[in-house]
């Protein structure tokens, strides 16, 4: 039993990160229905600033403060990585709007090339590795469950920034926005809402809750390179279809179930078929629930 | 007047010098973390910053000129747009028209061609002949296996409309069918390519009964986890695939029994010519032309028969299709499976071609490079997916024999590094500037007197 929740504390904290990227991949489906491709490498771009502000942190100003290094991390990743995002949207997505469906499916696959290799070029194909960043943990009283101080890190900002963007969705003005756009983008348009602002702030929102993905997948393994965008990229995606795409609380919901599947299928079963795992169970619920978890049944009209 | 002109002109040279302003901001703002500094592992594997400033001005500079002037010839742009347009609706050429023949006349010579010009600058026959492999393999066998790739993926996504991101995982079965029996049972190419058919259409059937319910997007997602649960089994179930390290060694295919092998029994002794690797190159790009040529024309001809009109109908509207008592199951299932058995097909031939399987080469890139192919040539148009593929993988192959950039930017300089990152851009461009594809029009496969192409505005693709 304790190995059991020790491994479900593990599987939560890789779940948070899946959740914080899903939501990036969800709420644009939710808006205008594509699947932005390039969010998996969008979170690595993440991943990078914050280790580039770290190193820059530790070699210009010397020793700071561990929660002031990830706070500073985490907010330059956040903005640039939004910057960045908006100006893909700008160049690459935003062309195409009122073209067909897989338009913008293709240049978001030539977008992921293209950043995954900018940032090859650009910072060298080999592993960054940085110095731990938190360390220690704590032993739950009277058992051997163990939880590290990074794992307790990762839920609790997963958790304040879920409930912050909680609260920008269904109460604020902006958040309307974005539902009505979502309902109805020709019907918002009428009632004065501005689709394409609102669009670009989805694709800002999503980078930058994946820029924190980024921040707390570099602390938690230490390391990042240039290909680290696409697998997490496609589990988020698999976490976002599972909970069923369009629903912000199935994204969450499907990327806790995928880092919980991943994490006690390796610990029960076989580490190396984690991912098989992970995949034949989002084929076998989606021939159950076609529409996933948490996902409205698509009804058409004729 | 003359004022008004010029005010006109200020107010326009303002608004660039004001855009491209914004533009080199925005590049600082994006630039000034991933090009203003490299991290580099010093000699304890420890990471350290090294700054590039320079690097960064260039890039923000280029940024603000390049949006600068964009902005600054816009109107001149829009003046010679309006003036275009009124040359252009005309009948497409008499070149236009018989493209697919010249096209196909110079496939079949190409091979002869390249041998011809080779030998007559290098002065000697056997120049000629070693010469020429580099450019019957790289370019002719490469590209004929991803055109062949895309016409397969093209009856899936294109005819019937179904967004498969796991083609690859086809291609797949087909290489490893061959690898495997080939090197276990010793069994023969001309046998096992249709068996590898056979098997990558069953895997397809396989794949298609769970996803039939699925649409659009899910549908997208099971294929790509599909291609992914292929590549990982093919990489951990090392007792049979032998894992990351591959297959290699694999049989080379003969012609009709006669090996190309330099021994007395081979193609060159037999027919007396000298001996030469490129008979085997030369040979196998007959053999993947002929396969391609065949995909085209099983596809040609399936839009004629009553499954390809059920595929193109279903790609049009589902509902619409089932309420006319069209099976969807079966309909979406032979599309599955016929597409599949051509990726079958080219794996196969891809193994022999290479000798050497491994699941590297069967990575959600390859996918994503053929739907790219399929949907740059405009969907269902089988001279535009050609063009496309041979666009892509041509262009991406002339960036390895980029050297002279050497000479200009400096030893250090690896345009191999830059080969994927050009790859992705120009799929936006293109894509951005033509999103229909290369052939934006369709011909109808059922018409009413007399055959009118339809422009892509109008057609629109299916859910999924």
């Amino acid at each position: 039993m304790e190995y059991f929740i020790q491994q479900s504390i593990n599987g939560l904290t890789l779940g948070s990160i899946y959740g914080l990227i899903a939501i990036g991949y969800t709420m644009v489906y939710g808006i205008i229905g594509m699947i932005n491709f390039a969010h998996g490498d969008v979170f690595m771009l993440g991943a990078f600033m914050a280790m580039i502000v770290f190193l820059a942190l530790t070699t210009f100003i010397g020793g700071v403060p561990v929660v002031l290094a990830l706070l500073l991390m985490m907010i330059v990743a956040m903005l640039l990585t939004g910057l960045w995002s908006w100006t893909i949207e700008r160049l690459a997505y935003r062309p195409l709007r009122g073209s067909f469906r897989l338009a913008p499916l293709i240049t978001a696959i030539g977008m992921s090339i293209a950043l995954s290799n900018f940032v090859q070029v650009t910072q060298g194909p080999r592993n960054k590795p940085i110095p731990p960043l938190v360390n220690g943990g704590i032993t739950v009283y009277g058992t051997n469950i163990t939880i590290a101080y990074k794992q307790m890190v990762i839920i609790i900002v997963t958790a304040i920034l879920l409930a912050a963007f909680w609260y920008l969705v269904n109460k604020t003005t902006l958040g309307r926005a974005q539902r009505s756009c979502e309902q109805d983008r020709k019907m918002a348009a009428l009632l004065g809402v501005d689709v394409d602002r609102t669009i670009s702030t989805t694709f800002v929102m999503g980078a930058m809750l994946a820029a924190v993905a980024g921040t707390l997948y570099l602390m938690f393994y230490g390391v990042i390179s240039f290909t680290d965008g696409f697998v997490p990229g496609v589990k988020a995606f698999t976490a976002a279809v599972l909970g069923g795409i369009g629903s912000l609380p199935g994204a969450v919901v499907g990327g806790l179930l995928i880092g919980l599947i991943e994490a006690l299928w390796s610990a029960y079963f076989s580490i190396d078929y984690k991912d098989v795992a992970a995949f034949s169970i989002l084929a076998i619920v989606l021939i159950f629930l076609p529409s996933g978890i948490l996902g409205r049944p698509e009804v058409e009209k004729v | 007047m003359a004022d008004i002109q010029s005010t006109e002109r200020d107010s326009v040279f303002a608004k660039a010098l004001k855009e491209g302003l914004v533009a080199g901001a925005l590049a600082l703002g994006l630039f000034c973390l991933v090009v203003g500094f490299r991290t580099d592992q010093n000699i304890r594997n420890e990471l350290i910053l090294t700054q590039r400033w320079g690097l960064l001005t260039i890039f923000v500079l280029v940024a603000a000129f390049a949006r600068f002037a964009i902005t600054y010839t816009a109107p001149w742009r829009e003046e010679r747009k309006k003036t275009k347009r009124v040359v252009e609706a005309k009948e497409p050429s008499a070149f236009r028209k018989s493209f697919p023949k010249i096209g196909l006349g110079l496939l079949f010579t190409y091979p002869f061609l390249v041998i011809l010009i080779l030998t007559i600058s290098n002065g000697s026959i056997m120049g000629g002949l070693q010469g020429s492999l580099k450019y019957v393999d790289n370019f002719g066998i490469q590209i004929l296996i991803y055109v062949m790739l895309a016409w397969g993926l093209n009856i899936v996504v294109g005819l019937a409309g179904l967004l498969d991101l796991g083609y690859v995982a086809f291609y797949a079965v087909g290489a490893y069918s061959y690898a495997l029996l080939s090197t276990h049972f010793g069994f023969s190419f001309w046998l096992l390519l249709p068996m590898a058919g056979i098997f990558a259409a069953t895997w397809g059937v396989i794949l298609g009964f769970p996803v039939l319910r699925l649409r659009g997007d899910y549908l997208a997602i099971v294929t790509l986890a599909f291609g992914e649960i292929i590549r990982l089994i093919l990489i951990n179930w090392t007792v049979v695939t032998k894992g990351t390290f591959g297959i290699s060694g694999i049989a080379k295919a003969t012609l009709f029994g006669i090996p190309f092998t330099p021994g007395p029994t081979g193609f060159a002794a037999l027919l007396g010519l000298p001996n030469s690797g490129v008979y085997y190159k030369i040979f196998l790009y007959y053999l993947i032309l002929l396969l391609a040529l065949l995909t085209a024309w099983v596809t040609i001809r399936l839009r004629r028969m009553p499954i390809g009109r059920a595929w193109e109908a279903l790609r049009e509207d589902e509902i619409a299709c089932r309420s006319l008592g069209i099976n969807t199951t079966t309909t979406k299932l032979t599309a599955f499976a016929t597409g599949a058995m051509f990726g079958g097909f080219a794996g196969s031939f891809f193994a022999a071609r290479q000798g050497f399987v491994s699941p590297e080469s069967f990575v959600f890139l390859e996918s994503a490079i053929i739907l790219a192919m399929v949907v740059l040539g405009g969907m269902g148009s089988l001279v535009g997916i050609a063009i496309a593929a041979a666009v892509m993988i041509g262009g991406t192959e002339l960036l390895r024999e980029l050297e002279f950039l050497k000479r200009i930017f400096g030893n250090d300089f690896t345009p191999e590094l830059y080969r994927m990152l050009l790859f992705g851009l120009a799929m936006i461009v293109v894509m951005v500037w033509k999103p229909r594809g290369f052939v934006g029009s369709r011909e109808p496969s059922a018409f009413l007197h007399k055959r009118k192409s339809v422009s892509g505005e109008f057609t629109k693709e299916g859910h999924g």
